[in-house]
């Protein structure tokens, strides 16, 4: 397995790269500049600027240096968040996204395989129908709709939760977030969860454990549950990455300082440095997100191997 | 490889258990709260709309920046509670005869955050470093008129030649290029605040961290982090600590109103930075004594692009256009937040400056659009050879929802047929910079001080916030022998006679002034709405 991390690490580097280059000259060819206004610096105080953050070199020297210093582990300074840099801005802003976005997926993931897995054992009952409409609900109703919902019934009406991030609350003040974030999540994973459980319990395999006269929790657990969360790992992977890198909407909705608002702020500001750093930090998680899921996949599949 | 069953379950299962363990260990880690420690006394709670960009004084250009920095700071002018200048270092001060020479005296129990004297040695460090190209001051223009400033900026002076000077500790001489009848409304500008010249020494760009960064203002900075929460606590060295009622003040960044509106509903805020525009009516039913709406110096216009067809050397069409429009109907029924329709291009409410509005702005709208139309057919177009103009606004539910009014408008009263284009903002200024595409496009502009040149002096040809290509040499004269006066009453008829000339050549439509608003909490005691919309936390008080 350790060579096959490794070479697949390796072939990361050329990728790493390209997303790297193309981020670069995507942004760039953006119009408009990251101190642009309607109030315009006189040209001789927008040259000292420029000249301060070496946007008047040649773009290829630009992008020389860009790569150097991200080698060093330097992202440069943000343009925007004018006393940071970029790496500190990442590094305050990316613990939380992963705290909120694991927490999420934690809770996704335990509702999520336990309704589908419910749903799955007793198919085409009330309680099927119910989860299945349920998750319908839950994948159909936007976040920027379910997030504010949450705000104004627990947090205005019932008053039992802060709304906001900023100031005191504690660890009350992740409860909404964390909810929000993961209930369509919970709604695809208990979808997937019972389809795939569904298929797998009519397998032969399945048919012929039962036969043994097998319990139907060790059939369930020992034989079923491995076969039947592949699909939901596949899906895993890409949904870790996006919760775990930061929802906008979220962030915007109780005011948290994570990266999805530092990416699409950095994006609109024309912050280049932010937006290319937050840039290699998400493709550096999908790669590194995608190679554990496939190693995990052969962990449940013995029929995959990694070679 | 194969991977055991048994190894693979002790995987998935360390897996999992290290990314509950760091989970929990993140969510120990950053769920410190910073105001937990405050002592019993209440904090002010206020809203600050996006992020400030940077506590350097010479690196901020933010309004929210601006809001934090005239809490912990204070430059050698300030405003009352009720929006007059008054001294803030400077205890007094004097102008000689010909307007060029300023001598301020300052406070002698004016102190630094750390208890050392602010002398006037740190004003000269921190108006040298202002204009230092080194520095890169985004404001570096406001010291446009002092001595030299302009050939520092350059490049072509060495700072040291500004014209600044310590005459003793506590006296200050600041010589001009030429007489600025607003100047010391600059020296309001936080870019204009002294600068702790250690702590630049000592810590380089970090100067400006919490427990690094030394003001001398009612507060100090203890915690900052950018997106989220500043919280500063009272200056015990303050020369008028005494007076500062509020111990602890926390600004929350909240860039959306209606998050911040949430927050005020659920108790957590005592002050907003806004009011969402989209709940405006049932907030006014809600919070009728909370919500505060005043008039600001800012107006939102279109620009006329005069330096390609079909607006160039075409005031009547341009004439045409700006009569055609209803702006009470925009006011009312679009904006509908107490905005006031707009005809001159200096808002009102500036001491000492009466705007002159031009004559149409007394007719009805029926009567406007009869000029309209006579002045639409006098250049030339009909309603069978109709203008067809493309008008650019970025990206907003108002902008968008204006601009649909102004193109009904236009096509009723005239027959012009509108193209809408709806742009990023970076986007959008990029076109106007160039001035090559764009026709009518949607811009806006608030003072950086309480005068009108503050706003009349963008139309200047060689301003490079003239976003029309507007020039002329009437104008310009007229603006320049504003500049030239000392006496206030004569410079006051150049300014108007200037923006009359402005006005007549319709280079710009004046849509509507801005208004502030907030809601502030029945608690507050000190709130005045001003004009400028500034409300320093230390004139405020809990009841």
């Amino acid at each position: 397995m350790l060579s096959y991390t490794l070479r697949r690490l390796l072939a990361a580097v050329p990728t790493l790269f390209l997303v790297v280059l193309g981020a670069f000259l995507l942004v760039r060819e953006a119009p408009g500049g990251p101190f642009d206004e309607e109030r315009v610096l006189p040209p001789e105080i927008e040259a000292n600027i420029l000249a301060a953050y070496h946007l008047d070199e040649p773009l290829h020297r630009q992008f020389l240096r860009y790569v150097g210093s991200v080698l060093t582990g330097d992202f440069g300074p943000s343009y925007r968040y004018r006393d940071y840099t970029v790496g500190e801005i990442i590094a305050d802003a990316f613990p939380l996204s992963l705290m909120l976005g694991g927490l999420a997926m934690l809770l996704a993931l335990a509702f999520g395989i336990a309704a589908g897995a419910a749903a799955a054992l007793r198919p085409n009952t009330v309680l099927d129908r119910g989860v299945m409409t349920l998750s319908m609900t839950g994948i159909s109703i936007p976040i920027f709709v379910i997030a504010p919902l949450l705000v104004l019934a627990f947090g205005i009406a019932l008053d039992w939760l802060p709304v906001g991030w900023s100031g005191s609350g504690g660890l009350s003040r992740l409860v909404l977030p964390v909810v929000a974030l993961a209930l369509p999540q919970i709604a695809h994973i208990a979808r997937l969860t019972r389809a795939s459980l569904i298929d797998v319990l009519g397998s032969d395999y399945i048919r012929t454990a039962r036969a043994q006269g097998l319990p139907t929790s060790t059939l369930l657990l020992v034989h079923a549950a491995r076969p039947a969360l592949l699909p939901v790992l596949s899906y895993l992977g890409p949904a870790i990455a996006g919760v775990l890198t930061g929802s906008v909407v979220i962030e915007q909705v109780f005011g948290i300082p994570g990266l999805g608002q530092f990416f699409v702020t950095g994006a609109l500001n024309r912050d280049y440095t932010l937006v290319l750093g937050i840039v290699v930090l998400y493709a550096v998680l999908i790669v590194l997100l995608n190679l554990a899921v496939d190693i995990l996949y052969a962990a449940l599949d013995p029929r995959i191997r990694l070679s | 490889m194969t991977i055991t069953r048994s190894k693979s379950s002790s995987v998935f299962v360390s897996v999992l258990a290290a990314l509950v363990a760091g989970m929990l260990m993140l969510s120990i880690a950053s769920c410190d709260d910073p105001g937990a420690d405050a002592p019993a006394e209440r904090v002010l709670n206020r809203g600050l709309g996006s992020a400030p960009d940077s506590f350097d004084p010479h690196k901020s250009r933010s309004v929210q920046a601006g809001t934090v920095l005239r809490d912990i700071g204070e430059a050698l002018m300030t405003y009352t509670v009720n929006g007059e200048l008054t001294g803030g270092v400077a205890e007094a001060w004097s102008v000689s005869d010909d307007g060029l020479v300023y001598t301020f005296t300052l406070r002698a129990d004016a102190r630094w955050s750390n208890g050392e004297p602010v002398t006037a040695g740190d004003f000269v460090y921190a108006l040298r470093r202002l204009v230092d190209p080194a520095t890169a001051a985004f404001n570096g223009e406001l010291a446009a008129p002092i001595e030299h400033a302009a050939g520092i900026l350059d490049g072509e002076l060495e700072p040291a030649e500004l014209g600044v000077r310590r005459v003793d500790d506590r006296r200050l001489e600041i010589r001009l290029a030429q007489p600025t009848a607003y100047f010391l409304s600059v020296l309001t500008h936080t870019s204009t605040q002294p600068i702790y010249a250690p702590g630049v020494e000592r810590h380089g760009d970090a100067f400006v961290r919490p427990g690094n960064l030394v003001t001398n203002g009612p507060y100090r900075l203890v915690h900052a982090d950018p997106a989220s929460l500043i919280v500063i606590e009272r200056n015990p060295y303050y020369w008028n600590s005494p007076a500062t009622a509020i111990a602890e003040v926390h600004y929350h960044v909240l860039p959306q109103p209606a998050t911040e509106y949430n927050r005020f509903r659920a108790g957590e805020l005592d002050i907003t930075d806004n009011v969402p525009a989209e709940s405006f009516a049932s907030i006014r039913e809600a919070y009728p004594d909370e919500l505060r709406v005043a008039p600001t110096l800012a107006i939102y216009y279109y620009g006329f692009n005069v330096t390609r067809p079909p607006f160039e050397g075409n005031r009547d069409l341009r004439a045409a256009l700006s009569m055609a429009i209803d702006r009470d109907v925009l006011v009312e029924r679009i904006t509908g937040r107490g905005e006031a329709p707009a005809y001159s291009f200096v808002p009102p409410g500036i001491p000492g400056y009466e705007p002159p509005i031009p004559a149409f702005a007394d007719l009805t709208q029926e009567e406007r659009v009869e000029r309209a139309r006579r002045l639409y057919y006098a250049a030339g177009y009909s309603e069978d050879n109709p203008a067809r103009i493309e008008l650019r606004y970025n990206t907003s539910d108002t902008h968008q929802r204006i601009a649909e009014a102004v193109q009904l408008m236009w096509r009723e009263a005239l027959g012009v047929e509108t193209e809408l284009i709806n742009e990023e903002f970076q986007v959008l200024l990029e076109n106007i910079r160039a001035g090559e595409v764009t026709q009518v496009f949607r811009s806006a502009w608030s003072g950086t001080y309480p005068d009108a040149h503050s706003f009349l002096s963008i139309q200047e040809s060689a301003n490079p916030s003239n976003l029309t290509g507007f020039a002329s040499a009437e104008y310009d004269a007229l603006m320049e022998r504003a500049a030239a006066q000392t006496d206030p009453d004569t410079r006051r008829r150049f300014l108007e006679e200037a923006e009359r000339v402005l006005l007549a050549e319709h280079p710009v439509i004046p849509l509507y002034y801005y208004v502030s608003k907030h809601l502030v909490s029945p608690d507050i005691e000190g709130w005045h709405d001003t004009v400028l919309d500034y409300h320093y936390s230390h004139h405020l008080s809990f009841r």
